[in-house]
């Protein structure tokens, strides 16, 4: 489905990705990994397009879209649920879900019963939310335009356990449903045991790709420092 | 998006804040417009024609601040060149009224006296104008964007200026105010009521068109253009389309003020009335519905009260504007009104 080659991209003159490359396989949950500073969310910005890569291929359904503008790359049906909650705040939850919604299995009532909270708070604005209610609402606004991969990047990251262990069923229940998805997340005993594939970035290259099993100890001191 | 209303009930029960936010708005919105519509009233009933005439200079340059609000509030698009469409509004009343007293041809068609035509006329024109100034001027953003609207108004304004047929700097007299049918449009009452309906109009299309998913990715496009663009929604076409709107609105103002006043210039263009738009949308509330409304009334009470005292009352209203600024950044609307605005 997703077939990254090679990928290289700079911040100007300062060089961040030195080749990565990785592969989704529809209905797959693929686990992006690393230490902090080695270039995820920067193989998730070339993807999408927000920082072009300069070099390398970005494949996705037979089709390169490494030249597209961010929108066009959207709606060849990838969903970004970037990293930091980024709802519109002065929106109110179901603006933020309708907005930028586009026919699909996916709806509003859908995204509700997947995110029961969100339906309580429909018509509240998004900054009056907590953290991880924000966080739901970012994932259900990427579900809304009906994504044939979606990609999240610290989709968990300094939510409370309670809030965490929602967001983790909710995306138990996409992967069984068959949902492809791309994953950055640094809790391991989650994502491990649903993940189908993993690989490591290091310092701006793909340096390890496996089955989760795979992961020992050596390789996760090595590469993830735990 | 047709179910926006049917979502209301869950207000009250959802938002704790804004149950009685929404008190407080709707009361001094209620005052505001009651206000506006009955000091001419009462001032019909006193025959005193003049200050009719002044509510409708007010709501006039109200609704030519609903216009602009909705690039520069809503859409976050610092248009200081809003001047064109109200100017070319107000020639599109005057040249169909120049043609149709002395029976010529422009461009094989004949004048035309009939609001009515005029008013599809001037928004068919400032529309086209908007699209293509929009269009290029869209492409920057920033100080540019500011600077490049600037720039197309002043064509607008230079062109008007040195074209004798209409007058050039003299401008365009309009020696019987267009008509209408059913209303007599003379009558100074009658075309206060006609530019206040058509104000509540503007800002009932702009309330509708910000409640839609329209409004919501506008304002997205303000807040975070690569957040809207990572959900597969170019910002450009949106812009573009709110841009134009926006025009339309305050073109048609221009041709209402032109018939008001029986008379359109250049100054109608000037780049000082695209500056006194912007100083009445930022006066009443950037992005607030009812901001134009409540920044006209105090701009023109204040050039005509403080005006009439002495010559220097911009020194006054500067000091004003910096006042809102400075402490009540939501304008005066929101110093009333309190609250947020939505979006």
């Amino acid at each position: 489905m997703l077939t990254i080659t090679d990928l290289e991209t700079c911040y100007g003159p300062s060089q961040a990705l030195f080749g990565v490359s990785l592969h989704v396989e529809a209905g797959e949950m693929v686990a992006l990994m690393g230490r902090n500073g080695m270039g995820k969310t920067t193989t998730i910005r070339s993807l999408f397009g927000l920082t072009p890569a300069r070099r390398g291929r970005i494949e996705f359904e037979g089709r390169d879209m490494r030249r597209l503008p961010a929108f066009r790359i959207a709606r060849r049906g990838l969903g970004l649920v970037p990293e930091g909650r980024r709802c519109f705040p002065n929106l109110s939850v179901r603006e933020n879900l309708v907005a930028t919604a586009r026919p699909g299995p996916w709806d509003q009532a859908g995204v509700e019963a997947l995110f029961p909270r969100l339906a309580e708070r429909r018509a509240q604005m998004a900054d009056t939310l907590s953290g991880g209610e924000q966080q739901m609402l970012a994932i259900g606004r990427a579900l809304m335009t009906n994504p044939r991969l979606l990609v999240l990047d610290e989709a968990t990251e300094g939510l409370a356990p309670v809030i965490r262990q929602e967001i983790w069923s909710a995306l138990r229940r996409l992967k069984a449903e068959g949902q492809s998805i791309l994953i950055v997340d640094k809790s391991l005993g989650e994502l491990l045991p649903v993940a189908d594939r993993c690989t490591i970035l290091e310092k701006g290259r793909t340096a390890w790709t496996g089955r989760p099993e795979a992961l020992d100890e050596s390789l996760r001191a090595r590469y993830l420092g735990v | 998006m047709t179910e926006h209303s049917t979502e209301r009930p869950h207000d009250t029960a959802a938002a704790p804040m804004g149950a009685p936010r929404l008190g407080r708005q709707g009361l001094v919105h209620v005052a505001l417009l009651t206000l506006t519509l009955l000091a001419p009233l009462v001032a019909h009933l006193l025959g005193e024609a003049y200050y009719v005439n002044l509510a409708t200079r007010i709501v006039l340059v109200a609704m030519a601040g609903v216009g602009l609000n909705l690039a520069l509030g809503h859409g976050g698009m610092i248009s200081f060149g809003h001047a064109a469409y109200f100017g070319v509004g107000g020639y599109v009343a005057g040249i169909s009224a120049y043609h149709a007293f002395d029976g010529s041809l422009l461009m094989g068609l004949p004048g035309s006296d009939d609001m009515l035509v005029i008013w599809a006329v001037a928004l068919l024109a400032c529309g086209l104008l908007a699209l293509a100034i929009g269009a290029v001027s869209l492409r920057t953003s920033g100080v540019y964007f500011i600077m490049i609207t600037l720039a197309f108004a002043q064509m607008v304004y230079y062109f008007a200026n040195s074209w004798p047929s209409y007058g050039g700097q003299d401008g365009l007299p309009i020696y019987l105010r267009n008509g209408l049918p059913l209303i007599d449009s003379q009558d100074p009452l009658s075309f206060f009521l006609v530019c206040f309906a058509l104000l509540l109009a503007a800002m009932a299309i702009t309330a509708r068109l910000m409640g839609s998913r329209f409004g919501a990715a506008l304002t997205m496009a303000r807040l975070n253009e690569t957040r809207l663009a990572t959900a597969g929604i170019s910002p450009y076409p949106i812009r573009l389309t709110a841009f134009v709107i926006s025009a339309m609105i305050t073109g048609l103002a221009g041709a209402l003020y032109a018939d008001l006043n029986g008379f359109v210039s250049p100054a109608m263009l000037s780049w000082h009335f695209s500056g006194e738009l912007m100083v009445i949308v930022i006066l009443g509330g950037v992005g607030r519905l009812f901001g134009p409304l409540a920044g006209a009334i105090v701009y023109v009470l204040m050039e005509t009260l403080l005006g009439g005292l002495t010559e220097y009352w911009l020194f006054f209203l500067g000091l004003v504007l910096l006042g809102v600024v400075l402490f009540a950044r939501q304008g005066v609307i929101g110093w009333l009104a309190g609250g947020t605005p939505h979006g």
